[in-house]
């Protein structure tokens, strides 16, 4: 079916919709993984945002129930240039169409995906609405200017629990309890010496399966959840977790991580990089198209070692605003030198800015789960 | 950290001729190499037997020595080079067998070079599969179960544990040679013995079959940090059971999901760390089952291998430059990224296109071997394709092939009424064709699901297929209203103007036209390894039906190089050679070069070779594309062999300017009439000659000219199906087959010249008329055994200087008449003091490389910058060089033994795959060199078998008594034996095979030979059939053979030198100064 996309700079694509009718809208950004499509779907930190798949034929092994990193799909909108109706894996169980249609997420085909990803490359990530409604370019140009920017958002809210759960066997389990309840009791695994607690800033599910795998006890709370309550926990650990959009209007998740400083170790990725940065101090900023995909080159500086990650942010911490004596910058991009990690060398806390837990991508930096580990032995 | 500084010189060592399964891409990967080292400032030392390739071109390295790669040699090298260290991974498995050889002969202690890139350890565990499979146990990765059989008792103890069908798999060897899948006992018996003899420790694995599983292959880069990527994923469309150099193969991967696709990369990782391959590339082949994913690891090479070159094309990631950049201490995050230019090696290239690359078969060729692919390779070549979808990317490719073919079908040229039991069959067991039976499976209407039963090719890419065909059928039932909506769809569905036409019934031209009238036309996208995030700073174009243009048109003078398109037998490397060196002279005229080829293996695809590389068919649809957008001022079709002198017909009539000889000259040499006329004109002669259009015709002409004839229909080119007919039953056979296969074309009837001699010569002219002679070359093996096939010598050794003074004169005549501006290459045959024009090719040809490296002249540049305006005189190119004071030897390499019942007689009709050169101050020499470097092991000692048709006993009298004064024992069947005693020359006669054991062929079993001398006759059917068996014997013991009697002289004179001195080396840039 006949559709059009409307950037706010006045470009207009023809494209086809492959899920049927609609409109949507949001950031439009691309993603340059040539595999992994249903965990970006289900990544929260796409909230808000129409993703572009670089590589062009989509849909090819299916989905599956398995490979989902959040109860649903997040993405505003889902653009390919070939989608792929007829998958062939042995762990298909239906096709991308029909997924993106139950969950009323709008995918379209057929249109330059690489004049797109160029476009946005030199003018920046920026609004756009898809519609098979609306096909006059001049209404939908205008539409796309209405729509809020990313920035000054606060998306985290829209993602993060409610209710504090559990991860358990690979699953959320829901909490009896409700917030105000949570105390030292909340943890009742004892063959799970290590108990964290996890801020969910729009958390991706291979985050929990990894800390799971550690060895952790998790308990899960709501983003607004304060480090009063976390304490009243008691825990060996704090996780801060990735989320979507600009991390300065969080300000609830900064004033507590401030708190937090120095009472347990801690450890965070992506956004909650970003929210500790800010937290110590730091300042954040837009990058232009942000760093999307599974092959982005970052050096752990400790160790020299080249780690190929798996990344999903368009804002970062600027690493000049961090160069105090008491923070240390722990990975950098390749690419770009941009900041990927950093720790401090008074409280235990660390973060990266990518994805160690993958899915999608490489398992290069797989040990920061380990590492965490130690850090909460030692201290 | 930054390169080492401990090692100033380094040896690297070639892949020698280009043979099935190692092809251009070891000169790709080595020419990349030596570029690299020498840029970094190390001293670099060269040694391949190949002339055809870049990297033996002087400039390439400080020391290039054209020896065979042979321990013997390499060792010599050493000796007189006394490198700091040998790099042996880039040179295919030749190269690392080679170096695994030397190391054991503990020539690299002794001389203290150390192994740089792998060690011996390494490579050891990675080529023995007993070992490998033991490191694939302790990181806990599944392999087939295995066993390895040193004897035909340990083969059959293992199959008993193993259940049938059996993989049979010679350890160190490629391309599967000796290799098999074993259905019974019987199968067992016979591959277990081929691959004992195939294999170098001769040691062979039987192996649980996985047939049908899907297919996959990782190309990886690792550097002594430890730091690894993964450069390319491939999927192959074909099973397991179909060699990956025989499969159809893509990539990305398609059919799998991340989850799957990061465990097969943590294993490849794992398994280059376990098996200790520290820097460089390694590839890593799986199957995975595809019920339930699991997985096995196929192997792993320790080395830049086929697929590398494939995925530094897919990628424009240029893995051997890199992985010579690592065995000197780099890192990868030390190492640029030349195509973005802003960023560094350390990261692994995401494509935003789908590449497919489809292999070349030439069976055609050897009609006695079935059409089936197995586990070993028979395809010559490769073509890659690039498309924003597979069903662009697979008709792209389709039509790359040159094999009359233009996409999936709908092109003319497809079978009509193919019965279902035909299709099943087609499906059931692979074949050169398979890709167009699945057309015809769908169109018959069979399923998906029963496809995929029957050729195990995944219902992925059977839907994609299918798509296609549903496209075609739609433009059929729309054939009178062709909308430009529907036009556009099968333009981006990879549909080409030929099968358009064919479709709607008009011509090429017609939709062309009807395209341009709509402005439809293709765009150029970038290979950037990053899908588009950074912005690329090298132009390598493909093209595709988008939105949005890339190509970077400059207001420079602009020439289009057209390329070879797939290595075939008759066209490969030496046109590849030639095209590159057009490229840089256009560099060194500051003239913009735009290359357009099809072949990956190739050092014209390169990014860095030319200003602008387009990796396209090379059709007249799409060359013409891209002269358009690049508004170029000129093409070159003469190097690229026959595929661009194919569509400059087609190029000329719309008016695009040919630069270099007139495309009418190329027809005033192709057709008879003309030809004959011209020669006429100029007072010179060609063998008689006539054509019919019917047997009695054919009769006739034979009649009056006299027999032997030599035959062939007049629509093939290039020796195919020529054949050389001594009697009027031969000849009315092949008639009605030729006049049967093609009513329409006549058959050409030309009196053969027994006991010619044959000359090539290769020539340049510029536009002032001048005509230099770059050299001559005397064929050795007489006239009748195709030039493409017989082994020569420049400059000639039994030629007088009248004869040649006349040859000369003669060339250059032609050249006037033909106002060649460029090359010409003439093809003579001396017999009786008479000279006979065979034929002339007014393009590159086949030998330019050899006369090049032989006379140190490089023609082809010259010649480039000739058809720019340049005169010789200003190139200061003349006559002399072609008069070396060393003799140049090249020898032809055949595939003989990757196609079971073929006869290794040679004849009109070519069939060697690459050639080897030898150097030497004499011909014995240097003709010794060309044998060893083309893989046959001449005797010092030992027993000499001579068996020769009664026309040739006299001169093979001559050999035998040489032999005998050397000290060699001779043995000779009957015939032979009693013309020797008649000469009073020593020897034992033996049986032949009909005369019952044991027999010549027992003799050659149990290595009582050491050199088979027999020249075969066209009649007598027992006759042939025996020395047929004498020459498969021969041929499968490894033992040296010659099929004529000059090629048994020369052997003779080889040894003669063989006996006097072990082999001398010395570097080309020596003997080009010594002049
Ligand atoms: N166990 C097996 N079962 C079925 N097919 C196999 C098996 N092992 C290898 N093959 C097939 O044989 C081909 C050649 O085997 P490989 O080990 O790659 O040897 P080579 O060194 O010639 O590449 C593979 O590409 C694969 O298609
Ligand atoms: N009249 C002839 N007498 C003897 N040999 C011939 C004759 N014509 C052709 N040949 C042999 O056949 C080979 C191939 O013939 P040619 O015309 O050169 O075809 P191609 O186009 O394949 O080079 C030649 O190299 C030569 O050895
Ligand atoms: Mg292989
Ligand atoms: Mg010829």
């Amino acid at each position: 079916m006949k559709a059009l996309l409307a950037l706010e700079d006045g470009r207009v694509f023809d494209c086809n919709s492959f899920t049927g009718p609609g409109e949507t809208s949001g950031e439009i950004v691309f993603n340059t993984g040539m595999s992994g499509y249903q965990e970006v779907l289900t990544d929260p930190s796409y909230r808000g945002q129409i993703v572009t798949m670089t590589y062009p034929l989509i849909g090819n092994y299916g989905v599956n129930k398995a490979d989902v990193e959040s109860a649903r799909i997040q993405v505003a909108g889902f653009i390919v240039r070939e989608y792929q109706d007829f998958p062939s894996n042995f762990r298909s169980e239906g096709t991308l169409a029909k997924y993106l249609q139950e969950n009323n997420v709008m995918g379209v085909t057929d249109i330059d995906t690489r004049a797109l990803t160029r476009h946005i490359r030199e003018a920046g990530a920026m609004r756009g609405v898809i519609s098979s409604n609306q096909l006059d370019p001049k209404v939908l140009v205008e539409k796309a200017n209405q729509i809020k920017s990313m920035k000054g958002q606060d998306l985290v809210k829209e993602v993060s629990t409610d209710r504090p759960y559990r991860w358990v066997n690979n699953q959320p389990v829901p909490l009896e309890k409700d917030i105000t309840a949570l105390d030292e009791t909340t943890w009742i695994d004892n063959s799970r010496p290590y108990k964290v607690v996890v801020f969910d800033y729009g958390i991706k599910y291979n985050i929990l399966r990894n800390l799971e795998r550690a060895g952790f006890e998790l308990v899960v709370v709501p983003a607004f959840t304060t480090a009063n309550r976390v304490k009243q926990m008691k825990p060996h650990g704090i996780f801060l977790s990735n989320g979507p959009g600009d991390p300065e209007p969080v300000e609830y998740a900064i004033d507590t991580i401030r708190d937090l400083l120095g009472y347990r170790p801690i450890f965070g990725i992506c956004l909650g990089n970003q929210l500790a940065g800010l937290a110590l101090g730091g300042q954040t900023y837009k990058l232009k198209f942000g760093h999307r995909g599974i092959n982005q080159p970052v050096r752990d500086i400790q160790t020299g070692k080249i780690e190929i990650t798996s990344q999903n942010h368009g804002f970062a911490v600027d690493i000049e605003s961090l160069k105090t004596e008491d923070v240390e910058v722990t990975h950098i991009n390749l690419n770009d030198n941009t900041l990927e990690g950093f720790r401090h060398k008074g409280i235990p806390l660390f973060t990266v800015q990518y994805h160690p837990e993958a899915s999608p991508g490489p398992h290069d930096a797989n040990y920061l789960f380990n590492r965490f580990k130690q850090l909460i032995e030692e201290t | 950290m930054p390169k080492r500084t401990d090692i100033e010189k380094i040896l690297i060592i070639g892949a020698g001729p280009i043979i099935i399964s190692q092809a251009c891409e070891f000169d790709y990967s080595g020419t990349q190499a030596c570029k690299a080292l020498k840029e970094e400032g190390y001293s670099v030392v060269l040694i391949n037997s190949n002339p055809a390739t870049i990297m033996t071109d002087p400039e390439f390295a400080d020391a290039t020595y054209i020896e065979p790669v042979i321990p013997e040699a390499v060792e010599a090298v050493i000796e007189k080079e006394r490198p700091d260290a040998i790099l042996p991974t880039l040179g295919g498995q030749t190269g690392l067998n080679t170096a695994v050889a030397v190391a054991q002969r503990g020539v690299l202690e002794k001389y203290n070079v150390e192994m740089i890139g792998a060690t011996l350890e390494a490579i050891q565990k990675a080529e023995d599969r007993d070992s490998f499979r033991k490191a694939m146990r302790n990181i806990g990765l599944r392999i087939p179960e295995s066993g390895i059989a040193r004897s035909m008792d340990d083969a059959f103890k293992i199959a008993s544990k193993i259940k049938y069908p059996l993989i049979v798999r010679p350890s160190f060897t490629l391309g599967g040679t000796g290799g098999g899948v074993a259905k019974n006992e019987k199968d067992l018996q016979e591959m277990v013995e081929a691959g004992l003899d195939a294999s170098i420790i001769s040691q062979v694995m039987l192996e649980e079959s996985v047939v049908g599983w899907k297919e996959y292959e990782l190309e990886l880069m690792r550097d002594r940090k430890d730091n690894a990527v993964i450069v390319c994923s491939i999927e192959n469309m074909d099973p397991m059971g179909v060699h990956t150099g025989e499969s159809i193969t893509v990539a990305p991967i398609q059919t799998l999901s991340d989850k799957e696709y990061q465990t097969m990369r943590d294993a490849s990782i794992a398994i280059m760390r376990e098996i200790g391959v520290d820097t460089g590339g390694s590839n890593v082949q799986f199957a995975v089952n595809p019920e339930n994913g699991d997985m096995v690891v196929v192997e792993m090479n320790p080395r830049v291998s086929r697929s590398s070159a494939l995925a530094s094309k897919a990628t424009g990631f240029p893995i051997a430059k890199i992985a010579a950049k690592l065995a000197v201490g780099f890192t990868l995050d030390e190492i640029p990224n030349d195509i973005t230019g802003e960023t560094i090696a350390a990261f692994e290239p995401t494509l935003d296109y789908c590449v497919v690359k489809i292999p070349r078969w030439t069976f055609e060729k050897f009609p006695e071997t079935k059409d089936e692919l197995t586990t070993s390779m028979k395809s010559v070549g490769e073509t890659m394709a690039i498309g924003r979808t597979f069903k662009e990317a697979l008709q792209k490719g389709l039509r790359s092939l040159e094999i009359q073919r233009y996409g999936l079908g709908a092109d003319g040229a497809d079978r009509t009424e193919v019965s279902r039991q035909e299709i099943i069959d087609k499906l059931t067991i692979a074949n050169s064709e398979r890709i167009f039976y699945l057309r015809y499976a769908l169109q018959k209407g069979f399923s998906i699901e029963e496809i995929y039963q029957y050729t195990g090719i995944d219902p992925w890419f059977l839907d994609q297929i299918n798509k296609i065909i549903k496209v075609e059928e739609t433009l059929t039932a729309n054939r009178d209203n062709l909308t430009p909506e529907l036009l556009l769809t099968a333009k981006r569905e990879g549909f080409s103007d030929v099968q358009l036409a064919q479709i709607t019934g008009t011509t090429e031209e017609a939709i062309r036209q009807k395209r341009y009238d709509l402005n439809m036309r293709p765009v150029y996208k970038l290979v950037d390894t990053c899908a588009a995030e950074f912005r690329a700073a090298t132009p390598y174009y493909y093209s595709t039906y988008e939105q949005e243009n890339e190509a970077r048109v400059t207001d420079r003078k602009k020439i289009v190089i057209l390329g070879g398109g797939p290595n075939r037998i008759g066209q490969g490397i030496e046109f590849d050679y030639c095209c590159v060196h057009a490229s840089f002279a256009l560099r060194e005229e500051g003239v913009e070069s735009i290359m357009v080829n099809s072949n990956p293996e190739t050092v014209s695809t390169d990014y860095d070779t030319s200003d602008q590389l387009f990796f396209e068919p090379l059709t007249t649809e799409d060359v013409l594309h891209i002269i358009e957008t690049q508004k170029c001022d000129g093409v070159i079709v003469q190097f690229g062999g026959q595929t661009p002198l194919n569509i400059s017909d087609d190029l000329n009539r719309v008016g695009v300017n040919i630069i270099g000889t007139h495309p009418e000259s190329i027809a005033r040499t192709e057709d008879r009439k003309l030809f004959a006329a011209m020669l006429n004109k100029l007072g010179l002669i060609q063998p008689p000659n006539d054509t019919a259009t019917d047997v009695d015709g054919a009769l006739a002409i034979a009649e009056r000219i006299g027999y032997p004839v030599i035959v062939r229909p007049s629509f093939v080119l290039g020796g195919r199906a020529m054949k050389i007919v001594y009697t009027k039953e031969e000849l009315v056979n092949f008639a009605r087959h030729a006049i049967k296969a093609s009513p329409k074309y006549p058959i050409l009837v030309d009196k053969f010249l027994e006991d010619a001699v044959e000359l090539d010569v290769d020539a340049i002219s510029d536009k002032t008329g001048e005509t230099v002679i770059g050299g001559i070359m005397e064929h050795i093996e007489e006239a009748g055994i195709h030039s493409g096939d017989s082994a020569c010598v420049l400059p000639p050794q039994s030629i007088s200087p009248e004869i040649l003074e006349n040859i000369i004169d003669a060339t250059k005549a032609m050249a006037r008449e033909l106002n060649v501006v460029g090359l010409m290459n003439v093809q003579y045959a001396v017999k009786d003091d008479t000279i006979y024009i065979i034929e002339v090719n007014p393009r590159a040809s086949r030998t330019i490389p050899f006369v090049s490296k032989a006379t140190g002249v490089p023609l082809a540049k010259a010649a480039a910058k000739v058809m720019l305006g340049r005169t010789l005189k200003e190139l200061n190119i003349s006559d002399t060089a072609k008069n070396t004071a060393h003799v140049s030897v090249k020898e032809s390499v055949f595939p003989f033994n990757r196609f079971p019942d073929v006869d290794t007689l040679l004849g009109p009709e070519m069939k060697s795959t690459g050639e080897v050169m030898g150097i030497d101050d004499h011909f014995g020499a240097a003709f010794a060199k060309a044998q060893l470097g083309a893989g046959q092991k001449l005797p010092v000692e030992g027993t000499i078998f001579i068996s020769v048709k009664d026309s040739d006993k006299q001169a093979a009298a001559a050999i035998g008594a040489k032999f005998v004064e050397m000290g060699f024992s001779i043995i000779a069947t009957a015939g032979t034996a009693r013309f020797f005693d008649e000469k009073n020359i020593a020897n034992h006669p033996i049986h032949k095979v009909s005369e019952g054991h044991p027999h010549i062929v027992d003799a050659i079993i149990n290595n009582q030979v050491g050199l088979v001398i027999n020249t075969g006759t066209g009649m007598g059917s027992q006759v042939k059939r025996d020395g047929y068996m004498i020459r498969r014997a021969a041929l499968k013991c490894g033992v040296p053979y010659a099929t004529t009697i000059a090629g048994g002289m020369a052997m003779c004179k080889g040894i003669a030198e063989l006996k006097k001195r072990n082999i001398a080396v010395k570097a080309i840039q020596a003997y080009h100064r010594q002049g």
